[in-house]
């Protein structure tokens, strides 16, 4: 028991520390990239500006899930879920 | 970090920890988190209707990341919350009418916060004497189980009213209830919301647990699984007047992304009592908010 929590703790921190890299990844490429456009879009269409905000939570949730299920599996977290 | 949007300047990473800690309650009590994230932003200086609109954005979010995960872990009853939105829906709006009747009289603040003070009271109370209650009754049994609700007659009262049609829902282990039933209690939990301003999943949780029987993990699991169309819906409508800044709303999902997973996990290792009575901290944390500012606003302090 004391060995799979300080095994889960060790790849709890894996993940973490490779999420960190890659939103920081994704904080400067692409929220820098997408916030003028985002702006532009809110002052001239802000009916285009509310389906679009949508689809974008929408769309990161889902990626983002995607890529923290991979990182638990290929951690081998899933086994002491 | 400048956000354009909404005028603010913010440290992204006050905002990905504010996404990590909602995520983690939401994920473990299914919770949208909007009375600890509200107050978070709005320290930041950003206007109120932005807070509002925003918060709604990432609640979105983060509920699709905590009820993928409680799907994968069987926790979520999807036939229930396709058929209790029907009725959260009409509720919220009728909840957001009873808002503009309270307008015209001038006392909408004063009338809603102490209503938000009582009901959260209410709620954090009883969930936490009905757990103590059935936690006493797992050890002196000794019940092996990994869920108890003390006051079970209730959800049995409303599953012997006969009213056609007659619905199951097997993933939560209901074998007959009312249509009606369900759609009402979806109903009731939609006008508080509306009327209270909130997501309502502080409200929704107990009432599937209560009223409905439904165990209290598959409880958490739907009721974030109608979170993802309830804020879904509001988000859209307060884009569209303008009270929503995405990159916000972006950034704090990159921390509930990791904290909705790792809420949603950690109830494997609760028993249901045990996560209702350390959910009924939460309406109380959030009844002593809106007591504060109610306070503060009639120049009290």
């Amino acid at each position: 028991m004391e060995i799979n929590t300080r095994h889960l703790i060790r790849n709890f921190a894996i993940e973490i520390i490779l999420y960190g890299i890659l939103v920081a990844i994704y904080f400067f490429l692409v929220l820098r990239a997408l916030s003028p456009w985002l702006t532009t879009l809110y002052d001239e269409n802000l009916t285009l500006y509310a389906f679009v905000a949508l689809l974008l939570i929408v769309a990161q949730s889902v990626v983002l899930e995607w890529i923290t299920a991979f990182l638990v599996e290929r951690l081998g977290l899933e086994r002491l879920e | 970090m400048e956000f354009p949007i909404s005028g603010v300047t913010i440290n992204p990473f006050y905002l990905v920890g504010i996404g990590f800690l909602v995520g983690i309650l939401g994920g473990f009590f299914g919770v949208g988190g909007g009375f600890i994230a509200g107050p978070m932003l709005f320290w930041t200086g950003m206007p109120i209707n932005f807070v509002v609109g925003t918060d709604l954005a990432h609640m979105t979010g983060k509920s699709i990341v905590a009820a993928k995960r409680h799907r994968a872990l069987g926790h979520v009853d999807f036939k229930l919350g396709f058929v209790m939105v029907a009725g959260t829906v009409i509720g919220i709006e009728i909840g957001a009418q009873i808002i503009e009747l309270l307008e015209a009289t001038g006392s909408v603040d004063l009338v809603v916060g102490i209503a938000y003070v009582i009901i959260l009271l209410l709620i954090s109370g009883f969930t936490a004497w009905e757990s103590i209650r059935a936690l006493r009754m797992i050890r002196s049994e000794r019940l092996d189980v990994k869920d108890v609700i003390a006051f079970e007659f209730v959800s049995r009262r409303m599953h012997s009213i006969k009213i056609w049609p007659m619905i199951s829902f097997p993933q939560s282990g209901i074998a007959s209830v009312s249509l009606w039933v369900v759609i009402g209690v979806g109903f009731v939990t939609g006008v508080l919301a509306g009327f209270l301003g909130v997501g309502g999943g502080f409200i929704r949780m107990p009432m599937l647990v209560y009223l409905i029987g439904v165990p209290t993990h598959v409880a958490v699991g739907t009721d974030l699984f109608e979170i993802i169309f309830s804020a879904g819906f509001g988000t859209l409508t307060h884009a569209l007047k303008g009270n929503v800044d995405i990159i916000i709303a972006l950034v704090m999902g990159t921390g509930a992304a990791v904290g909705a997973q790792i809420g949603a996990v950690s109830t494997r290792f609760f028993a249901g009592p045990r996560i209702r009575l350390l959910f009924s901290v939460l309406p109380l944390i959030g009844a002593i908010m809106v007591l504060i500012r109610l306070i503060t606003d009639s120049g009290g302090v």
